[in-house]
């Protein structure tokens, strides 16, 4: 098993814990992500069929649509959204989902930016865990890439 | 670095000027603050794509802003909506859906904005002027309003466009700067056949490519022998704002800001060189079909907006013409644009041919496709960008005459002349 320790930069603070879902590609929210049961959709991306709820997503940036925020927010409404999201830089449209989930809701999402040598290091099946000074604790078991 | 807000944005911030207002700018402040913002500046414009209905989050949203009795402070226009009020019985759009989405589309006109309808808002005379500060969402428009008006705003998501619609301000980040506006990529077309340049059929197929390859950097297109129409320019920017997050470009000797290539940089070398061959364009052309299939049920035309020069170059083709019995022949616009359509007397020709008109939505935006329509045919990139996965579709991209054979024929027909030279 294998450890790592990432500094993230918070830019929505919160802790969060669970498996990572990781893509080199951006995504676009808007007919990518169904929120009604957290699946990614763009039929074009990597992780086209995987279910992001509950999951610790890992995506560059957002691609496409400025409908994506809104997207983004109906999931964190109805409970299908991922439990944190870790991007290369401060997004702009996941970070707008939080906050309007923080205004209406109270439920603010986790977003996290790492360095792209560090999110390069990231993989679908790691365990990670978030804190709020935006430490992130990757943990890998050798077996763990090919469950997912 | 930190924030610096000026009386105005403060007294907003206590909620001097109302509840909705303090909402609206305590959510920009606190983006602005995410974004490193050092001061919020004055726009003059904003086009709002939060009426683009989705589900109740984004509903309790508009509602909570218009019902704490939010109102724009600049000219405002309104992306399409999720219904056709007009037409939304003769389609699939469940009883339900439409009722929430009228709602939505209530709120925000209840905020003293323009009801546009439009995600072609720059084909408007709302159209904003070269060098105008101003808070657009959709993505295609921003694009186009960057690209080719020169206007300035960044890539804006729902639900922020409305915030600096009622505040009249907006973060001074990244595409508001000039110095944040020269190109950082250079695509170079490498002898690309003049007809191909002077045809529709390159743009959204560059533009899908530009996408890919640009992401969220600013690419510059060199090499172009013909000056681009407007309505080509916007099938490159709406297709590179879907494959990528391109929310502006220059073409050297087209756009605004792009006089010389020297300029578009300004003055700066590019950091990275892309050669874009013909190998690389009947790539990307292949990408945006998404069956192998011949089969056709529907042709979607209209992403972004049908404009009136699309519909004065969709009225020949079709005259004299009808589409097939079992396939359906759909063109998406704006309700001011259909009108104006009407009145040059461009769609007594359509009519015959059998083409249905939805306005101030699109297929994209309101779930009005029954089941049984399985394969459609588009010329645009976005709609083949976004059916597979947003509709669980199967879609072939090719020209407007392709489109019109197919649907005469009843199945796909693509010319491959422009393609094979």
């Amino acid at each position: 098993m294998d450890k790592l320790i990432i500094k993230g930069d918070p830019f929505i603070a919160g802790s969060a814990s669970g498996f990572a879902l990781v893509s080199a590609e951006p995504l676009s929210f808007w007919g990518g992500y169904d929120w009604k049961i957290g699946e990614i959709i763009d039929r074009r991306h990597p992780l086209s069929g995987s279910i992001a709820k509950g999951k610790i997503l890992a995506v560059p940036f957002t691609r496409g649509s400025s409908t994506t925020t809104a997207v983004l927010l109906e999931s964190i409404r109805a409970g299908t959204a991922p439990k944190a999201i870790i991007t290369t830089g401060t997004d702009f449209f996941f970070a707008l989902a939080s906050v309007v989930a923080d205004e209406l809701y109270a439920d603010p999402l986790p977003l996290i930016a790492v360095p792209e040598t560090d999110f390069a290091k990231l993989q679908t099946g790691d365990h990670i865990e978030i804190d709020n000074a935006g430490i992130i604790v990757l943990t890998r078991q050798n077996t763990s890439v090919n469950n997912y | 670095m930190t924030l610096t807000l000026n009386e105005k944005d403060h007294a907003m911030l206590r909620g001097d000027n109302g509840p909705a207002t303090k909402m609206a700018m305590s959510i920009l402040v606190r983006m602005a603050e995410i974004t490193g913002a050092k001061e919020l500046l004055d726009i003059t414009g904003a086009h709002i794509d939060s009426t683009v209905y989705i589900g109740d989050a984004g509903l309790e949203f508009a509602e909570k802003l218009a019902g704490l009795g939010a109102k724009v402070s600049v000219p405002t226009t309104l992306n399409v909506s999720g219904l056709d009020e007009h037409h939304w019985h003769e389609w699939a759009v469940p009883s339900e859906w439409a009722r929430q989405a009228h709602r939505q589309m209530i709120a925000y006109q209840s905020m003293g904005t323009i009801p546009t309808w439009t995600c072609a808002p720059y084909q408007t005379e709302m159209k904003p002027s070269f060098g105008q500060q101003i808070a657009w969402g959709e993505s295609n428009a921003i694009v186009f309003a960057n690209s080719v008006l020169g206007a300035r705003t960044e890539r804006y998501p729902d639900l922020f466009d409305v915030c600096c619609a009622i505040t009249g301000r907006a973060p001074a980040i990244g595409l508001h700067l000039i110095e944040n506006r020269a190109g950082s990529l250079l695509l170079q077309l490498m002898d690309i056949p003049e007809a191909l340049q002077l045809s529709d059929d390159l743009y959204p197929v560059l533009g899908h490519l530009m996408g890919k390859v640009a992401l969220e950097r600013i690419p510059v297109i060199s090499g172009m022998n013909a000056v681009p129409t407007e309505d080509q320019l916007k099938a490159l920017g709406a297709a590179s704002a879907s494959s990528g997050a391109v929310a502006l470009f220059h073409m050297v000797g087209v756009t605004p800001e792009a006089p010389t290539l020297k300029s578009a940089f300004q003055g700066k070398l590019p950091r990275e060189t892309i050669k874009i061959t013909m190998g690389m364009l009947r790539e990307s052309r292949r990408e945006l079909t998404h069956t192998d299939s011949e089969k056709l049920d529907i042709v979607v035309l209209g992403s972004p907006h049908f404009s009136l020069a699309e519909f004065k170059q969709l009225a020949p083709l079709v005259a004299g013409k009808q589409k097939h019995p079992d396939v359906k022949f759909l063109v998406t616009s704006s309700r001011a644009m259909t009108q104006l359509a009407e009145k040059a007397g461009f769609l007594e020709s359509l009519q015959t041919f059998g083409a249905q008109l939805t306005v101030d939505t699109c297929i994209l935006t309101s779930p009005m496709l029954p089941q049984e329509l399985k394969y459609l045919m588009t010329n645009s990139a976005k709609f083949a960008y976004y059916a597979p996965g947003l509709l669980g579709r199967q879609i072939t991209f090719g020209s407007l005459k392709d489109c019109v054979e197919s649907a005469v024929e009843g199945n796909v027909i693509r010319d491959e002349t422009l393609w094979t030279s």
